[in-house]
């Protein structure tokens, strides 16, 4: 695992722009599986990962406090671990889009936990911020933006750490074929984006219409390809 | 709607206090970062007072005297915005603090601008041009497109919208202050997310079935087969009002799946 270093260091700096800097959203699954598939020597692979993760995560909506799964530290890990495994295996996409669902579900839980360590920081440079005091203002700044990059950091080293073992071991013995395996998660992560597009879009006057001209267009695509 | 309240509370515009080009350059660099210490008691409040600071150096006495330390606590207390439109904020509140407006007419502006900022800029990024670049993103790759061409692709498109946005918020802010409420009945603000939830969905029309296709790379007959039972799904997925996140039924789903694959 020669590559866990180096990916670390493009979780962390991924998963900082998911919520502190600068929010260009490179973070985002498409970008940052196939980043991280580049990385470790295939591109195209870790966007298969990336697409998949992309559709699932159309359905989350980043509002202010809620809280939600951190998709760019987990695309790195699902990116490249599919892209370092062996091609000829059936089951790579499918392993790379599981461990990033782990991974992102457990760094949405890591959000939380910085956001609470935010909080304890100020509520101790109280005294400070309320006198106007410019080094405490900015040294929160720092201080969270530290913590994010190390949190996203940490997060891709011991998911990849734990995720990339298991899922060797795990590509030896699956069983279904490789088209089965694709066509599961895809039927998934499709029915995720349709369903999320609805709830999403169905409030704008006419959307109904153009979701269905748009299937239209798409398979008339399909069709003339 | 809380915008009228602004404005019968705005005064008339103060003459416009002016700024070197590098406090310029300060601010909207900060601006990047305003969410680096986001948490549940002050929210955005320690951004704000981040990003405003270097305007504040301008107030008499430097950053050593009672009116910038007065000012960067009020700036650095509780603020809730969208961190897009916090530009709005953050421009309107130099200038009304280089300005000399009276300390409490400032927390009422903050107070009734934090809502707006964060309703208006919720439905018109998160729910309208993140979703809509990223499914024109995934049209381009089920067209066949390369991934440099498709990271290419969602990177400029979301990012124009993105710095256009922190752009014309910082200036509008700036060239209003607290008269800004007018500004966010801009048409792009009030009609965009519907536009672009339109858009969305023809884009999410077109994109499913080309991205499904490419990551499928199988016979007509396998595509139709996953098409129709993500229709199914996706119907089911709304009727049923699924309480678990979508994430997590699907990873549920594709854990059980592995299991079945491995133990078979």
């Amino acid at each position: 695992m020669r590559e866990l270093l180096p990916l670390s260091l493009l979780g962390a700096v991924v998963g900082l722009d998911v919520v502190c800097f600068p929010q260009m959203m490179y973070s985002r699954p498409l970008v940052a599986a196939t980043l991280a598939g580049a990385f470790v020597g295939d591109a195209m692979r870790g966007m298969l990962v990336g697409v998949v993760l992309e559709l699932i995560a159309i359905a989350t909506l980043p509002f202010g406090a809620s809280r939600y799964p951190e998709w760019g530290s987990a695309a790195v890990v699902g990116g490249a671990l599919s892209a370092t495994l062996p091609a000829d295996r059936a089951g790579v996409v499918t392993l790379g889009v599981l461990s990033a669902l782990g991974t992102a579900w457990v760094g949405g839980w890591t959000l939380v936990k910085l956001r609470q360590w935010n909080a304890r920081l100020a509520r101790n440079r109280r005294r400070a911020l309320d006198a106007g005091a410019r080094g405490a203002v900015i040294g929160l700044q720092l201080a969270g933006l530290t913590g994010d990059l190390v949190r996203a950091g940490l997060l891709t080293a011991v998911a990849y750490a734990l995720f990339f073992p298991l899922a060797a071991r795990l590509s030896v013995h699956w069983s279904f074929s490789g088209p089965l395996s694709r066509s599961v998660v895809m039927m998934l992560a499709t029915s995720v984006a349709a369903s999320a597009a609805w709830v999403i879009f169905h409030s704008a006057r006419g959307a109904r219409w153009y979701f269905a001209g748009g299937v239209v267009a798409g398979l008339l695509l399909l069709l003339a390809r | 709607m809380t915008a009228p309240a602004i404005s019968a509370a705005a005064p008339a515009p103060a003459p416009t206090p002016s700024l070197p080009a590098t406090t310029w350059l300060s601010i909207f660099l900060r601006l990047l970062a305003i969410q680096g210490a986001w948490n549940y008691e002050t929210l955005l409040g320690n951004g704000i007072g981040f990003c405003v600071e270097p305007a504040l150096r301008q107030l008499p006495g430097g950053v050593h005297g009672a009116a910038f330390k007065e000012a960067m606590a009020r700036e650095s207390a509780y603020f809730n915005a969208h961190p897009y439109l916090a530009s709005v904020a953050v421009g309107a509140l130099a200038r009304a603090e280089l300005s000399g407006v009276p300390a409490d007419r400032i927390e009422r502006f903050r107070t009734a601008l934090a809502g707006p900022l964060g309703s208006v800029g919720d439905r018109l990024v998160w729910a309208g041009w993140l979703p809509f670049t990223s499914l024109v993103s995934l049209a381009a790759f089920g067209l066949g497109a390369r991934p440099l061409l498709v990271v290419g692709l969602f990177l400029v498109l979301y990012n124009a919208g993105h710095f256009a946005l922190r752009i014309w918020g910082l200036r509008v802010g700036w060239t209003r202050g607290l008269a800004v409420a007018p500004a966010l009945g801009n048409p792009l603000l009030r009609g965009g997310p519907a536009h672009l939830g339109r858009a969305a969905a023809a884009a999410a029309g077109v994109a499913l079935p080309l991205a499904a296709a490419r990551v499928l790379a199988g016979g007509p007959s396998l595509l139709t087969i996953v098409l129709l039972g993500a229709a199914l799904l996706s119907v089911l997925l709304v009727r049923v009002h699924v309480r678990v996140e979508a994430y997590k039924l699907a990873l549920i789903l594709i854990a059980l799946f592995a299991l079945l694959s491995v133990a078979r």
